[in-house]
């Protein structure tokens, strides 16, 4: 997939939290927004990149990029997918 | 009246130090027992037993304090409620499972229902010595698959789908095996360090991989006053059908080469491993290529 920016419509930092509110929090972000809307994720390394990514994907949302900021975070950017 | 122990045994009657008294063993399959079960159980414990079932180490339940003239009647209040003895000796004995991917998340293999198959393949088949069959659905490996006689550990043979990629690198962080690398939003994975964990298709967020489910199957374990880890003869196996040829030719060879009271580990070093390979892959390639 080529490479393109993403403009996000909100943005969440939910490296103050551990599992599973990392989860929770990253649900509640996306709660406020409209089909299609697109959220920025900053996350820490470790278990919430393994897992907040693909629980949000079965949530049914789609994930458009992550982006490793090689200081141990990442941003994680999500495609709203339904009211 | 003389007493048939072997008799007893085979029907899963274990003789205890108590005179008179047997320990009886139950029929459990992949580790599911239902609750109509569980209530014949508990009233066989209550009325003939001491009031408690013991949990053995192979996924069994066991009914101690059985009285001998009992025996009869037990077997039909267990019958009612679907409860059947299981067996002790020489012969195939309860096949272990985890509860796979029906459940777990990790679980790469459906486990229940191949349980039950087996089962209804193998279960009590006369051999020269005991033979457990274990079924574990992945790498995590909690139903310790290589301490079975015959083992057979799920896997996912995973492939890259470059359309759905977001080159994310979650399945190269996931990979516990050095296996999967990516270069200019190209993942390669190296087919030699892979293990079929599935790990990098769990993580994956966007389903670019495509997994097909398989056996890992092991062969020689034991877990007893010797202790043996289980070894694999042929990759990983796709089908069930290659899967149930593999477990006919692996029972067969100790069927037909096994002593008395001997382990299949045991007859495998004194017939030799390169013996059991020939057949074990004349099994494989019936199929595969």
């Amino acid at each position: 997939m080529a490479d393109f920016e993403i403009k996000a419509d909100e943005f969440a930092d939910i490296t103050d939290v551990v599992c599973p509110v990392t989860f929770v929090k990253t649900k509640v972000a996306l709660e406020e927004l409209d089909d299609g809307q697109i959220l920025q994720v900053h996350l820490n390394d470790g278990e919430p990149v393994q897992n907040v990514p693909r629980s949000i994907k079965d949530e049914g949302h789609q994930i458009l990029k992550l982006i490793d900021n090689e200081d141990g975070t990442y941003e994680l950017f999500i495609k709203k997918v339904g009211d | 009246m003389a007493m048939d122990y072997a008799t007893l045994k085979k029907g899963g009657f274990m003789r205890q130090k108590q005179k008179n008294h047997f320990s009886l063993r139950l029929s459990v399959v992949g580790g599911q027992v239902s609750t109509e079960q569980l209530a014949a159980i508990t009233e066989v414990a209550e009325k003939y037993g001491h009031g408690y079932i013991h949990l053995t180490s192979r996924q069994g339940i066991e009914i101690p304090f059985i009285r001998l003239e009992d025996i009869d009647e037990v077997k039909e209040a267990l019958a009612c409620g679907g409860a059947t003895p299981g067996v002790c000796g020489p012969r195939v004995r309860t096949i272990t499972a985890c509860q796979g991917s029906a459940v777990c998340p990790n679980g790469c293999i459906e486990t229940e229902e191949l349980a039950k198959e087996l089962n209804d393949r193998y279960f009590g088949k006369e051999l020269p010595h005991k033979f457990k069959f274990g079924i574990t659905g992945c790498q995590n490996n909690c139903l310790k698959a290589e301490e079975n006689d015959l083992g057979i550990k799920g896997g996912v043979r995973v492939s890259w789908i470059q359309d759905k990629c977001i080159s994310c690198g979650l399945c190269v962080k996931q990979c516990r095996e050095g296996a999967i690398s990516i270069e200019d939003g190209k993942i390669t994975i190296d087919a030699e360090k892979c293990n079929y964990c599935g790990r990098c298709a769990f993580a994956c967020p966007t389903d670019a991989y495509d997994t097909v489910p398989g056996y890992l199957i092991s062969f020689g374990g034991l877990f007893g006053n010797q202790i043996n880890k289980g070894t694999l003869i042929v990759p990983f196996v796709e089908d069930k059908e290659t899967l149930f040829a593999i477990c006919d030719a692996a029972l067969k060879f100790f069927e037909d080469n096994a002593k008395s009271g001997e382990r299949f580990k045991f007859t495998i070093d004194r017939i030799g491993k390169d013996k059991l390979d020939d057949v074990i892959w004349e099994a494989y390639n019936r199929k595969n290529k």
